[in-house]
């Protein structure tokens, strides 16, 4: 069974799905859909080994596949996961099911395209999370950018050319940098693009700090950190449903993994060096996105800025550099690509039958969808982490480890519970609670069962771990620990050097 | 049988909702109600079995693991010692009874099921939150009664007050739990675990140690109480954190008596009481208990002097009795703060529920100058409040006479100048409550009728047709759960008073609390004007409020009218709220346009991509209307972005 390459099907069938939902024009509509929807399907069934034949207590790459891709340069096709990357492979190898039934209804132009747009950003984003060749990571990771590229800029609303071009800018920007440094390190390694030999590279501090530098805005972009964050709202208003969930719940991912891949293990001394900025870039992105979400006026836009708050506890965990922190960071990855990925769904499901995303056009929902009013609120008390909910686990790990680090982050972020309190019931006080005394409101209808079929699995997995979070903290625990120890010794030997130098 | 208690009631609040979809209201009431009265029953059998039985230590049942990072280990656990027993019977006979009055009291409620299911959802989480082995349980636990809470406040949820004070007190407490999550943290740094028995062992080694946190060399236990301690703020309603427990009051009756008065708002209490093992090595933190408790037993008192909304005056009440709670805490009288929150649970949930039948029987009348010669047509009702009035005013021989003249008690023989203020505070409240409750009393029961019969008011929202009504006793449901309490106000004070507080009380508790027999042998050596002066301010009280309102109607409004600086400031509740839309709520909004519109929209973007972008935007805009709606057309634009990308960064490595 471990023989199949896993992988590689996790990344290929979803494309070769998309390209050949490409042949149907709007006429198979429904035919379309249907393929899309094996398609994704397959593409889930193919990464459960994944977690089946999973072993936790190695740090080791697992279903490792190897082939010379351009020997001239020896880029090698090269996948493999760990503790770490497989979650969020099949993170969002399920989240793509349900963008994909989500999408059913409402998308009735050009489904092709849609479905096709979804599914090869699926193989995509594995690709990227699976990828243990630097070059082939970058592939993967910029072509990520033209599917979600698409996807706004056609099936976005009315202001989606600036969004688009927007999200493209910033986040084409943030990796021109992230290039030039991996062919730095492609140098310094004697010629390997191998993500695994650049740990084990000894740089001199101020070669890990200008490196550091060159990485930290390619991920910062994409988590999105404060300040280089403002994309992402408008993003997320102009993006179709689909595109909201998949940009919330896995492609912020990225910039996180991208850290933990990357930044911490190859650059330890750096990351504890700098570990305080990011420290406070992140402790300022949860108090201030969380002001600006108290006074939005778009639903899409508030828990737009509601992510970058909730993803501000990711950054600051992993560079807390303590297990409590950075698994906590892992975890809230996972939870918040849950919880944002549902909060977007449940957006679309009114703004599907309002066309409106205005929270003023809402109130007393309630009374006349109660089961939607349930779903919201759930999402909602896992968004302000409500322990029981997995958006509790993520956030109180993260902070344990921050308080560790440095008492002032924590206590900055802390204020973040009260403030996501604040917002996130303001919203919900005005969406569902009130009279439903709006005339257009009148005959608005509740769930229905495919909106129930997308939204239940993801209610069940939010509370299971939030009250059963073991699975993803034991599945990741032997890579975060190993990743640790690694940035310990190198801490550890740095202080030597440094006494050294002292003598 | 401890796992039945704790998972009944979720059990119910899982069902009752598609039960009464399927089978009707009544049927999740009784589903409901059933459970909670079994659960009460067990836990009843618990209570005797060790608070009176012969095991030494507190039973740990485990439940399943929680978090296992490194260090931290969180368990699902149930521990039962005499302490969580005595809570579990607080929770599920106050929650079943209150239950029970629901059935009578929200009979023309449409959404009887969901309210039955908060009503279990609640009792879960508070009986999660007492029965827990550790500071993250008890911290679920904490937050979900900080949710039923919030559900059940914004119950009527079309009611935009309603809602309003839902997120207050959600808000408000997450301010508080915003310092118990600190507060757990540093535990944690200082000890490398969040469970009860290991902080409790390293509590004695870390007394007098100091950490740096927060940019100061403190004490650490003093810091870590301190935090905790805002927790607990928060959840019961002290001073500076008690401004959204009058507004819950927007909430069902039945709901302020079981969450508002009985049982979540003394979880701060008995988080104190748990802790006290950890509180007892941090005098500078115990003092602070004893300020705050003091201050608002006080403060809440003199607010309760002059509200007329019927609801409020008792959780105004509810407040100052809280603040006595945590007063007897402060001076390391244990036992004695946990005897008065058994007791208060009791009368107090009385009051709110004899209250909630007045209300039933006028017809949704919450104001109490509305009222008045309702002795005659609720007479049972009227006995039910009377007993509840006499046992919160210390009434020789009720049970607020036992425990509350034991905290004064306690407070008088406390060392140090904030268990002097306690005492102090202490003893004037008792003579405002016993006014503030006789004026109640007085104002709903006694006097002309008000609001029905010669004069009619058309200056209130109800209707016409509700005056057309004749005050109705309740039904069944709602009296038998008075009669019950009734008994417990009167009698839980001298039944319990000997286990609880009285000198050997340690046999009683088994460790569960700490060591507190210091406090109770100096109780015992109080002079005998100190026992003596709680009954007095209880007269006094009670003469001044019959002077005002029975022997001579109209003498209030007449000292109102003479003081109106005090009067407005009081009825204003010394202008809190309007203090803190000043000082947070604004400035929040504020501050989140301020970072929206000049942050993001001005600084960021303004210098950063929208400078670069409109160009690219003037371009591609041109393009799209060319030919509008093909994918390669916004590929081109791409490509655009692209060059301009490009370019601009050539530019910029020239400069």
């Amino acid at each position: 069974m471990t023989s199949a390459p896993w992988l590689s099907l996790t990344i290929w069938i979803p494309i070769a799905f998309g390209v050949a939902v490409l042949a149907f024009n709007d006429r198979h509509a429904a035919t379309v859909r249907r393929i899309a929807l094996i398609g994704a399907v397959l593409g889930l069934a193919v990464s459960l080994p994944l977690y089946t034949g999973f072993n936790t207590q190695t740090s080791a790459m697992q279903f490792v596949e190897l082939a010379p891709w351009i020997p001239r340069f020896s880029i090698n096709y090269n996948l493999g996961v760990d503790g770490i990357s497989v979650l969020f492979i099949l993170l969002n190898s399920f989240i793509t099911v349900l963008v994909v039934i989500a999408g059913w209804a409402s998308i009735t132009k050009r489904v092709a395209q849609y479905m096709a747009a979804f599914l090869i950003m699926s193989g995509l984003l594995n690709g990227v999370f699976a990828a243990l060749d630097a070059m082939l990571f970058y592939v993967f990771f910029e072509a990520t950018l033209i599917p979600m590229f698409i996807i706004i800029g056609v099936w976005g609303g009315p202001n989606r050319v600036y969004a688009a071009l927007k999200f493209f800018l910033y986040t084409l920007l943030g990796s021109l940098l992230m290039l030039v440094s991996f062919l730095y390190l492609y140098d310094k390694s004697g010629g390997s693009f191998s993500i695994q030999d650049w740990w084990r590279l000894p740089l001199p501090l101020g070669v890990q700090i200008l490196l550091f530098f060159g990485f930290l805005l390619g991920f910062a972009v994409k988590v999105p950190m404060w300040p280089v964050h403002t994309w992402l709202p408008d993003a997320h208003v102009e993006a179709p449903t689909g595109g909201s969930v998949i940009l919330a719940a896995i492609m912020l991912k990225m910039g996180g993994y991208g850290f933990l891949r990357f930044s911490l293990p190859m650059f330890p001394v750096a990351s504890h060096l700098l570990g305080p900025l990011v420290f406070w870039m992140s402790a300022i992105a949860i108090v201030y996105t969380s002001l600006v979400a108290l006074v939005q006026e778009d639903m899409k836009k508030l828990i737009a800025y509601s992510s970058v708050a909730h993803m501000g506890f990711v950054t600051m965990g992993l560079f807390s550099l303590d297990a409590q922190g950075v698994q906590g960071a892992v975890f809230q990855m996972v939870s918040h690509g849950l919880v944002s990925g549902a909060l977007f769904l449940c957006v679309g499901v009114v703004y599907d039958r309002m066309h409106t995303r205005e929270i003023s056009a809402y109130g007393g929902l309630a009374r006349r969808m109660p089961l939607y009013a349930f779903a919201l609120m759930l999402f909602t008390m896992a968004n302000v982490g409500l322990p029981g909910t997995s958006g509790f686990v993520g956030e109180f790990l993260t902070l344990i480890g921050a308080f560790a680090a440095s008492t002032w982050v924590a206590l900055g972020a802390t204020t973040g519970v009260i403030l996501s309190a604040a917002y996130a019931l303001w919203l919900y006080r005005r969406v569902a609670f009130g009279a439903l005394d709006k005339p257009s409101l009148a005959a608005i209808a509740d769930l229905e069962p495919r909106e129930v079929l997308v939204l239940a699995p993801l209610a069940l997995l939010v509370v299971y771990y939030g009250v059963h979070p073991q699975p993803i903290l034991d599945a990741s625990q032997a890579s975060v620990d190993a990743l640790l120890r690694g940035v310990g010794a190198a801490l550890a030997s740095a202080a030597k050097a440094a006494a050294y130098a002292q003598l | 049988m401890y796992q039945a208690i704790v998972f009944l009631p979720l059990l119910g609040a899982l069902l009752g909702e598609p039960v009464g979809l399927r089978a009707g209201a009544r049927a999740a009431e009784i589903l409901t109600t059933g459970l909670l009265l079994l659960c009460a029953a067990l836990s009843w059998a618990a209570f005797f079995q060790v608070g009176y039985g012969a095991q030494a230590h507190a039973l740990v049942v485990p439940v399943a693991q929680w978090l296992k990072v490194g260090d931290l280990d969180v368990s699902w656990a149930l521990r039962i010692d005499a302490l969580t027993a005595t809570m579990l019977v607080v929770v599920t006979s106050v929650s079943g009874l209150v239950h029970l009055y629901s059935i009578g009291y929200m009979a023309e409620d449409p959404s009887r099921p969901r309210f039955f299911s908060y009503l279990s959802l609640f009792t879960f989480a508070m009986l999660m939150l007492v029965t827990a082995d550790n500071l993250v349980q008890m911290f679920f636990g904490w937050e979900g009664v900080g949710l039923a809470s919030y559900l059940l406040i914004g119950f009527w949820y079309e009611k935009p007050s309603a809602n309003a004070a839902a997120i207050k007190a959600f808000v408000v407490n997450r301010v508080g739990d915003f310092g118990f999550a600190l507060g757990i943290f540093l535990v944690f740094a200082l000890t490398k675990s969040v469970s009860f028995d290991a902080i409790f062992a390293a509590a004695p080694g870390l007394a007098g140690k100091s950490v740096h946190a927060f940019g100061m060399d403190v004490d650490a236990l003093t810091l870590a109480c301190l935090l905790l301690f805002m927790g607990a703020m928060g959840k019961s309603a002290q001073f500076l954190l008690h401004t959204w427990l009058p507004d819950a009051m927007e909430g069902p009756t039945p709901v302020s008596a079981l969450i508002h008065a009985a049982t979540m708002v003394t979880a701060g209490v008995f988080m104190v009481a748990r802790l006290s093992p950890l509180f007892a090595h941090a005098p500078a933190a115990l003092g602070f208990v004893t300020a705050v408790g003091a201050t608002t037993a006080l403060f809440a008192a003199t607010v309760g002097l002059v509200q007329n909304d019927i609801k409020r005056v008792i959780a105004y009440s509810t407040c100052s009795q809280l603040g006595y709670m945590f007063v007897a805490l402060g001076v390391g009288a244990y036992g004695v703060g946990i005897f008065h929150l058994f007791t208060h649970a009791f009368f107090k949930a009385l009051l709110f529920l004899g209250a909630g039948s007045v209300i039933h029987a006028m017809h949704h009348e919450q104001d109490m100058r509305n009222m008045g010669g309702l002795r005659t047509k609720i007479p049972l009702t009227f006995w039910a409040m009377t007993v509840g009035t006499l046992a919160l005013t210390g009434f020789p021989f009720t049970a607020g006479y036992y425990s509350k003249d034991a905290i004064i008690e306690a407070a008088y023989a406390g060392q140090g100048w904030t268990a002097t203020y306690g005492f102090l505070c202490t003893v004037v409240a008792a003579g405002l409550t016993s006014f503030y409750s006789w004026r109640l009393v007085f104002m709903t029961f006694f006097g002309e009728p008000r609001a029905f019969g010669a004069h009619a008011h058309d200056d209130h929202a109800h209707g016409d047709d509700a005056h057309a009504h004749e005050p109705h006793e309740s039904p069944a449901t709602m009296l038998v759960p008075l009669a019950l309490l009734s008994l417990g106000a009167l009698a839980a004070g001298f039944a319990f008073h000997g286990a609880f507080v009285a000198p050997g009380a340690e046999a009683f508790w088994k460790g569960s609390i700490a060591d507190m027999s210091g406090a109770v042998d100096a109780m015992e050596k109080v002079p005998g004007f100190v026992s003596l002066l709680p009954t007095l301010m209880m007269v006094g009280g009670f003469l001044v409020a019959y002077a005002m309102y029975v022997m001579r109607p109209g003498s209030a409004d007449a000292l109102a009218k003479a003081m109106p600086l005090a009067y407005r400031f009081l009825l204003n509740k010394w202008y809190f709220d309007e203090l803190y839309d000043f000082l947070f709520v604004r400035p929040a909004f504020w501050l989140g346009r301020l970072f929206w519109k000049g942050g993001d929209g001005r600084i960021i973007d303004g210098f950063g991509p929208d400078g670069v972008s409109s160009e690219v935007l003037a371009v591609s805009g041109r393009v799209v209307r060319l030919q509008s709606g093909y994918v390669y057309h916004y590929a081109f634009a791409m490509m655009l972005g692209i060059a301009a990308i490009i370019t601009w960064y050539l530019f910029m490595g020239v400069r």
